[in-house]
């Protein structure tokens, strides 16, 4: 736990220099106009677009350090912490909950949403929760079906079908 | 007295078979619109106000298409606590809060305490800004034309200085999630030059920002979900609630524990509902902020306090009303729902503004009878469904923890229609799992990205037009804000000097 606080801090602290950074980029269609020239005030007092976020960032990137101190210091109970981040447990979780989410993700793309939240239901509930097959194809049938009739039906919006496409026109013209 | 009678009056049309029929329609289908996460009141308003001009011709005025609409508004104001409370989902932006303490009553097997709590006290708040509304609009909507840019930031300083309550003893952690919350609602266009900003590695995705919801669901979706599942090893039922008549009555004798947060709640939410650009989002933070920081035991807020489910509920309900105000009095919507409400009125033929209460009684009080007759009605419903929503939580943790990841999915997308946010949700999922595990305390940063849209462009304007920073403590109303903002922010500090001092 200790090493994870002190490699988040580490990570954030770095993506509030970045944000320091981005904040402070010129417009694009403005070449002439150097970085950093629009975190203050121009002459007529007007404060620029990078205001906001770069002193955000700056002080974001302070309480990192002041974080990196207390680690320093171990003040912060995570700073203190012998336990592991994540114990085998954690660890296949995290593994198994990933992958599922990441495939789910891809095979929108693919197989629309009614296909992947089918094939991610049976993965999980079966395989992940260890269920029966009863269990399993009657919760992942009906999620996508009920899914179908509030979504596209009765609200009208209507989620990517991907190559699945050409199974649910006959659904269009009887339910559209 | 003249204002009783026309209410009566007004009651009396809401109360007609057509109007009232409507109004329960109207709710039952806000209620489900708004426990879906990812779609909120104005989802539901939107999506049926094309069903109001087939009212409209059947009933043939405006006041019945109204009363239906703004059943649908209630409906979904109640609505968003039940997948809160009941999945540790925000149904909608409106009810995030409710989640902070909602979740663990409902993992404690309190769930229909929770819910019962969010009912009732959404039903104070609502009828507080109903009674606020009735007597007071006209002097109200002038007050809140007070606010100038300096006010709305001066405000918004005081809701982050409450933030840093929110958080854990860790104060560097509190203060990064607060300003990373605002950094991250600056992402997108400049609001004021036009420009494209943060635009993180070039990914056209971020150019039209990082959207509330994505945030929102992200956290409490998939992020609370992993953490729940890693910290009770895939054991967790979610809860064991019996339901019977005797659970129930002691659920309701428990509202006692909620009355300060209640209060606290519907008058705030009231009068931020009123402020233009603010709405019922950030009167539910603020309420859950404010009654934090009022209450005895604030270390109980995050793990279960009644009080932290029942401040957010009566602040969105109360701003709910609160934004309708400007819409009738001044033509000014106060919230994106009512601008569709808005749209509505013009289309059916009123002209919102002004001269709306003397031109237009025929509809005006029939709609404000509507609001107390359509806030009844959600009550009811509501209670009576609460026993179908926690059958939900009897599920095995390994059923409903796929169920949540996929409604948290497919609400990302149901609200924006767009790809890139569903994989940015689920990155957010995995980085506010990691905060959370690390204890950087997520709630003060999904509070401040609800208000950094509000508060940079009040900064901004504020000192393009008088060019100082020291019109916050000059202004009569911003400088008492601004003032108490900045004792509560170094208060931590004051406390540990005299800690230090004391020994």
């Amino acid at each position: 736990m200790r090493r994870a606080e002190i490699i988040t801090a580490l990570i954030l602290g770095l993506f509030s220099l970045y944000f320091m950074w981005k904040s402070g980029e010129p417009p694009s269609w403005n070449p002439d106009v150097g970085r950093f020239n629009n975190i203050g005030f121009d002459d007529s007092g007007t404060p620029g677009g990078g205001f906001w976020p770069f002193w955000l960032g700056m002080i974001m990137f302070g309480c990192c350090l002041w974080i990196g101190v207390n680690w320093f210091l171990k003040k912060s109970p995570a700073s203190k912490s012998t336990e592991p981040f994540l114990d085998e447990f954690g660890k296949k979780n995290l593994f198994a909950v990933s992958f599922g989410l990441l495939s789910f993700l891809i095979l929108i793309h693919v197989i629309g949403f009614y296909g992947a939240i089918l094939v991610f239901l049976i993965y999980y509930i079966r395989f992940v929760g260890r269920h029966s097959w009863s269990a399993t194809l009657g919760i992942s049938l009906a999620i996508p079906i009920l899914g179908f009739f509030f979504f596209d039906v009765a609200m009208r919006i209507v989620l990517p079908k991907g190559y699945s496409e050409p199974l649910f026109i006959p659904l269009y013209d009887l339910f559209l | 007295m003249e204002i009783v009678s026309a209410l009566f009056d007004g009651i009396y049309v809401a109360l007609e078979p057509v109007n009232l029929g409507l109004a329960i329609i109207g709710v039952v289908v806000g209620l489900f619109v708004g426990a879906m996460p990812g779609l909120g009141s104005v989802n539901g308003v939107a999506i049926l106000l094309p069903f109001t001009f087939v009212i409209q011709n059947f009933t043939g005025g405006a006041t019945s298409p109204m009363i239906f609409l703004a059943a649908v508004y209630y409906g979904a104001m109640y609505g968003g606590a039940i997948s809160s409370i009941a999945l540790g989902i925000p149904g909608a932006s409106t009810a995030v809060a409710t989640t902070f303490d909602g979740r663990p009553l409902a993992l404690k097997g309190k769930a229909h305490v929770a819910l019962m709590t969010a009912a009732i006290a959404s039903f104070v708040g609502a009828t507080v800004a109903n009674i606020l509304f009735t007597g007071f609009a006209p002097v109200l909507a002038s007050v809140a034309l007070n606010f100038g840019n300096p006010e709305i930031f001066a405000l918004m300083l005081l809701a982050f200085a409450t933030f840093a309550g929110l958080g854990g003893d860790d104060f560097p952690k509190t203060i990064f999630s607060i300003c990373f919350g605002l950094a991250l609602s600056a992402v997108g266009f400049d609001i004021i030059s036009g420009e494209p900003r943060l635009i993180f590695f070039d990914i056209q995705g971020f150019s039209h920002g990082i959207r509330f919801l994505v945030l929102a669901i992200g956290i409490y979706g998939i992020g609370e979900m992993l953490w729940t599942i890693n910290a009770s090893k895939n054991k967790t039922t979610m809860t064991s609630v019996e339901i019977n008549f005797q659970s129930m009555t002691a659920a309701l004798l428990r509202f006692k524990e909620a009355l300060k947060g209640t209060t606290i709640g519907s008058f705030l939410g009231f009068f931020i509902g009123i402020l233009p650009a603010a709405g019922a989002t950030p009167a539910s933070l603020m309420g859950y902020g404010i009654t934090k920081m009022a209450s005895r035991n604030p270390e109980q807020f995050g793990k279960g306090a009644l009080d932290g489910v029942a401040a957010p509920e009566a602040a969105n309900n109360s701003a709910s009303t609160g934004a309708m105000l400007p819409m009738m009095t001044l033509g000014i919507p106060g919230s994106p729902t009512t601008a569709v409400l808005l749209a509505g009125m013009v289309i059916w033929g009123l002209d919102p503004g002004p001269l709306l209460f003397s031109e237009q009684p025929d509809f005006v009080w029939p709609l404000i009878g509507s609001f107390y007759v359509s806030n009844l009605v959600a009550l009811i419903v509501n209670l009576a469904f609460i026993p179908i929503f926690l059958w939900m939580l009897r599920m095995p943790f390994t059923i409903l923890s796929p169920i949540i990841f996929v409604l948290s999915l497919v609400g990302t997308y149901a609200a924006y229609m767009n790809m890139f946010d569903v994989w940015l949700m689920v990155l957010v999922g995995f980085g506010g799992f990691f905060m959370r595990m690390l204890d950087y305390p997520v709630a003060p940063a999904v509070l401040a990205i609800v208000l950094g849209p509000i508060a940079e462009p009040a900064l901004r304007q504020t000192l393009m037009q008088y060019e100082t920073f020291t019109i916050f403590f000059t202004r009569p109303i911003a400088a008492p804000i601004t003032i108490a903002a900045i004792i509560l922010i170094l208060l931590p500090g004051l406390k540990f000097l005299l800690k230090k001092i004391n020994k």
